[in-house]
């Protein structure tokens, strides 16, 4: 979207992740999701009084794997108390990293080559979950809340980027971007839909030039699509305020999905007064050098350098094939179209079935092995099978798993033997006399009336590529 | 009342057992805890069960440290299924499902906890006369202030109930009460005793120490519960030092030092007590020198904005949310307002508001930012001070024990009364009270003797120097 007027619009965001650990960050409560509510917890989590808090070293891994993978610097950070009083907050403050954070000053390389600073990745403790029932779903005029506190405690890496972002597309690509990082590093499943990863926007307007304007910060970014509407809705919003003569106030908006809208949360006036300071329960965070170069060293490729890997194999890639190489890496399928390459099998029709077959059923990719996918492919290109003929055995092997050419013989689709191919197309020439003259002239583009012909009386198992042989025979 | 030490090791000798030695103290605390309410609760069918247990254990042929030992537990140290009141109306039907490292230990050596014992509530105060229970009456004159915050552990062994107690000393909580009920307590070096289940109060100042009638149980009962725990992350990570072993240590060629910020300001009396026991360690062969630490005059001013900041924020999660008092609102933040009007005591919230203050936007630099670096200076001051000393010596309060409602209108007056402790808690070192000579109404004095972390064996083998040149033992 481009924004009237000669404005444009700054966004930073702030993007919070679970970790994967096993337990949570201060106590050995299962960090788990979808538990009985209240079923992970204990005296730590509970914020029981006389309990103390204990760092897990899992948390701190992850996160200087989330540090290095943003070209961050690792430095001896320390732990600080948010205060302010919730109901799923146990002991009414949040600990967190606040002067010193573990991460700071890194960036991240969009595909578009575009460069995102971040200004610091931090560890911090996740809260309870409320559920408000009755009223607005807002803890106020609610008839009664409910909390589960099986999420308190789970440890979360906060990732704020510089006030770099110049679109929502850029930002959505960002986030995207950032997301698969995460999940390559094993910091998060990156889950947006279960909360796993959550985001705040920064955004604020400006005609290009001008310093930065006031900023509003939207919360409730729950999926990559409401950030890309949000922002360009609270873009939009500024714009016309100021257009109009008003002013920005810094406040904090609410993204409401439903209605498409962003409104007004709080105000700058009565934001909390968080009193900040340092958490007396626990010592200085200090990973010595080994236990840093460990991490790096154990830091598997990140996106950028899988896509560019998966490029390299094809030679020219078209936009295309670039978008479904980004969908093979988001989907973590790079495995198949390397063997597929190393088969000498080609790589464009692997990305393909990648990106869409495979891609269309994730949740039963276990089923296919490699092997099983480079076959299929291997048969489709030597002409053994038609396009849509191994696309229908890609998805019977995500069903079910199995051997690609019994699967193909059981479906009715062991090859036709070129013998009846033949006569078919021959039967074909003879009833199409006119079309046939005219191919057999030069117009190349009757090729493809044949192929369809042939697609009609054998039900779509003819190979394409076999037909034009037969056509080219017989000119 | 019997020494820990001979209890036992009667009880190891199956001379006595632990059942026995419960059951004396369970009588004198029948006998005694109505006039002087030390114990809050009795935990008689519990105590009943640990020995039993330790009964159990002897005749299989184990040795304990603290066999059949009665020991009162100060009631902001948890204890499952044992009601956890910090002497106030907030928690005071609260019973926690876990129980505290220092408690764990003690059962473990063979102790037998017996009850939970009064103090001024969430160990804010220093006369027991802000606990939501009534005041603990000081065993030796009943019109006197046990001490505070520990006096409920305190008059529990001044008065015989139990040969030893655990206190702690976020401020001066154990060694004030020691003073003011002639016993021995111990401020351990900070991370030295777990602090796993001990309420906060200010948790970087906050310490759990032992109470005794003689330097040889202290120092049993603080080798017993010290030692690393991975539960407190603050927790030294060497293992417990020995001290049981060094009490008879002396002080020959030890150099002490008399501080006059520790001591200026005292009664005529106790000044004269500190002077003798200067003396007496002169005589034990103790090299003395005297300077001044001047920094230390403002450790109760940083005190008062660091101790009540972290306590606004230890003490926010009593919002009758989840465990405590809860008082009805008509939305969530008039619930936490009535919860929290009903449930505190004007001393705890004087402190929050004093702490939530000191923390805030446009206050921080000048109020808890400007504490923190009294404190960095209080800390290289005594660790100048121990290049040229092994100990220091003072007096531990500024009075014997004073009447109750004498200072209970005049809040600065009541927190001077722990003007010579604060200090140590500040910088994290060690310190013990022993009890030396004895000032008006024959009520006793108090000597401070301090040193640097893990410095404990030292300190405690002048304080056994002390002990005998009193009389004592």
């Amino acid at each position: 979207m481009t924004l009237p007027n000669g404005w444009e619009m700054v966004v930073g965001l702030e993007v919070h992740t679970e970790l994967k650990t096993a337990t949570k960050m201060f106590c050995g409560c299962a960090n788990a999701f979808g538990s009985e509510p209240n079923t992970n917890v204990c005296p730590v989590c509970l914020g029981l009084p006389g309990s103390l808090p204990v760092l897990n070293k899992m948390a701190v891994e992850l996160a200087m794997a989330i540090g290095v993978a943003l070209h961050c610097t690792i430095a001896p950070s320390t732990f600080h108390r948010k205060n302010y009083f919730y109901p799923d907050m146990p002991k009414d403050f949040q600990i967190s990293q606040y002067d010193l954070p573990i991460n700071s000053r890194g960036y991240l390389d969009l595909p578009d080559g575009s460069r995102v600073s971040v200004e610091r990745a931090h560890l911090e403790e996740d809260t309870g979950k409320s559920t408000h029932l009755g009223g607005s779903g807002r803890i106020h005029g609610a008839d009664r809340s409910m909390v589960d506190y099986n999420r308190s405690g789970v440890p979360l890496v906060e990732i704020v980027s510089g006030p770099d972002i110049r679109s929502s597309a850029q930002a959505r690509a960002y986030a995207s971007e950032l997301r698969g990082i995460l999940i390559a590093t094993g910091a998060s499943d990156g889950r947006m839909e279960e909360g796993s990863m959550r985001i705040d926007a920064n955004v604020s307007v400006r005609k290009s030039g001008d310093p930065f304007g006031t900023r509003c910060e939207i919360k409730n970014l729950n999926s990559l699509r409401s950030l890309q509407r949000a922002i360009d809705y609270e873009a939009l919003r500024q714009i016309e305020v100021l257009e109009e003569g008003g002013t920005i106030r810094q406040e904090t908006r609410h993204w409401d999905e439903n209605h498409g809208e962003t409104s007004t949360m709080r105000t700058k006036e009565e934001a909390e007064d968080y009193r900040y300071f340092r958490e007396p329960d626990l010592v200085e965070l200090n990973p010595d050098q080994g236990w840093q170069d460990r991490v790096r060293a154990a830091l598997p490729p990140m996106p950028a350098a899988r896509r560019a890997t998966l490029e390299g194999l094809l030679g020219e890639v078209t936009d295309a094939q670039r978008d479904a190489i980004g969908t093979v890496v988001e989907l973590d399928l790079d495995d198949y179209v390397i063997a597929a390459a190393d088969a000498k099998v080609d790589v464009a029709v692997a990305i393909a079935r990648s990106a869409n077959e495979i891609a269309a059923d994730i949740e039963n990719v276990s089923k296919l092995s490699v092997e099983a996918f480079v076959n299929t492919v291997s048969l489709e290109q030597k002409g053994e099978l038609s396009a849509t003929q191994a696309k229908k055995v890609l998805s019977v092997l995500l069903e079910s798993g199995g051997d690609p050419a019994s699967i193909a013989k059981s479906l009715g689709f062991e090859q036709m033997g070129a013998d009846a191919l033949g006569d078919l197309v021959a039967k074909c020439i003879e009833e199409n006399p006119s079309e046939w003259q005219r191919y057999r002239e030069g117009d190349e583009k009757l090729s493809q009336f044949f192929i369809g012909q042939i697609m009609k009386l054998t039900k779509g198992q003819a190979n394409g590529k076999a037909v034009i042989a037969e056509l080219q025979q017989r000119k | 009342m019997k020494h820990a030490v001979d209890i036992a090791a009667a009880v190891n000798a199956k001379e006595s057992s632990a059942s026995a030695e419960l059951q004396s103290s369970l009588s004198v605390i029948e006998e005694k805890n109505g006039a002087i309410n030390a114990f809050l609760y009795v935990d008689t069918d519990g105590a009943k069960k640990f020995a039993a247990e330790v009964d159990a254990r002897i005749a299989n042929g184990e040795k304990l440290p603290l066999a059949g030992v009665p020991v009162a537990i100060k009631d902001n140290l948890c204890q499952t299924g044992v009601p956890t009141t910090c002497s106030s109306k907030i928690l005071a039907d609260w019973r926690p499902p876990y129980t505290a490292t220092v408690v764990e230990r003690l059962l473990a050596a063979g102790a037998i906890p017996v009850g939970k014992t009064n103090l001024d509530e969430f160990a804010m105060g220093s006369s027991t006369e802000t606990s939501a229970f009534g005041p603990t009456k000081n065993p030796l004159d009943l019109s006197r202030v046990p001490g505070g915050s520990s006096g409920g552990s305190a008059a529990a062994v001044a008065a015989d109930m139990t040969p030893i107690s655990l206190g702690s000393d976020t401020g001066g909580s154990i060694r004030q009460p020691a003073a003011l009920c002639g016993l021995v307590g111990i401020k351990p070096t900070y991370g030295l005793v777990s602090r796993y289940g001990l309420i906060a109060f200010a948790s970087s100042l906050d310490q759990v120490g032992p109470f005794a009638k003689t330097v040889a149980d202290a120092a049993l009962v603080l080798e017993v519960i010290a030692g690393h725990d991975p539960m407190d992350s603050t927790s030294l990570p060497e293992p417990a030092p020995s001290l049981v072993a060094h009490v008879n240590d002396g002080v020959k060629g030890k150099r002490v030092a008399l501080v006059k910020e520790l001591y200026e300001g005292a009664d005529e009396e106790v000044i004269a007590s500190v002077k003798a026991a200067v003396a007496a360690l002169e005589s034990a062969g103790a090299t003395i020198v005297e300077f001044s630490i001047p920094e230390l005059r403002l450790g109760l001013s940083a005190y008062y904005l660091i101790a009540p900041a972290e306590a606004s924020s230890n003490l926010a999660r009593y919002d009758g949310v989840r465990f405590g008092l809860r008082e009805q609102g008509s939305d969530v933040t008039e619930m936490y307002e009535a919860t929290r009007t009903a449930g505190f005591g004007a001393e705890v919230k004087r402190r929050i508001m004093l702490g939530t203050y000191a923390l805030s936007a446009g206050y921080f630099d000048a109020y808890y930012g400007q504490a923190l670096k009294v404190r960095t200076q209080m800390i290289k001051a005594f660790a100048k001070a121990y290049e040229q000393a092994d100990m220091l010596i003072g007096a531990t309060t500024p009075t014997v024990a004073f009447e109750f409602g004498s200072k209970t209108s005049n809040p600065m007056a009541m927190y001077l009364s722990d003007v010579f402790t604060i200090p140590t808690n500040l910088a994290g070192d060690a310190a013990v009270s022993v009890p030396f000579g004895t000032g008006e109404n024959d009520l006793p004095i108090g000597v401070q003797i301090l040193g640097p972390g893990r410095s404990e064996a030292t300190l405690l083998a002048a304080a056994r120097v002390l002990e005998i040149a009193d009389g004592r033992a």
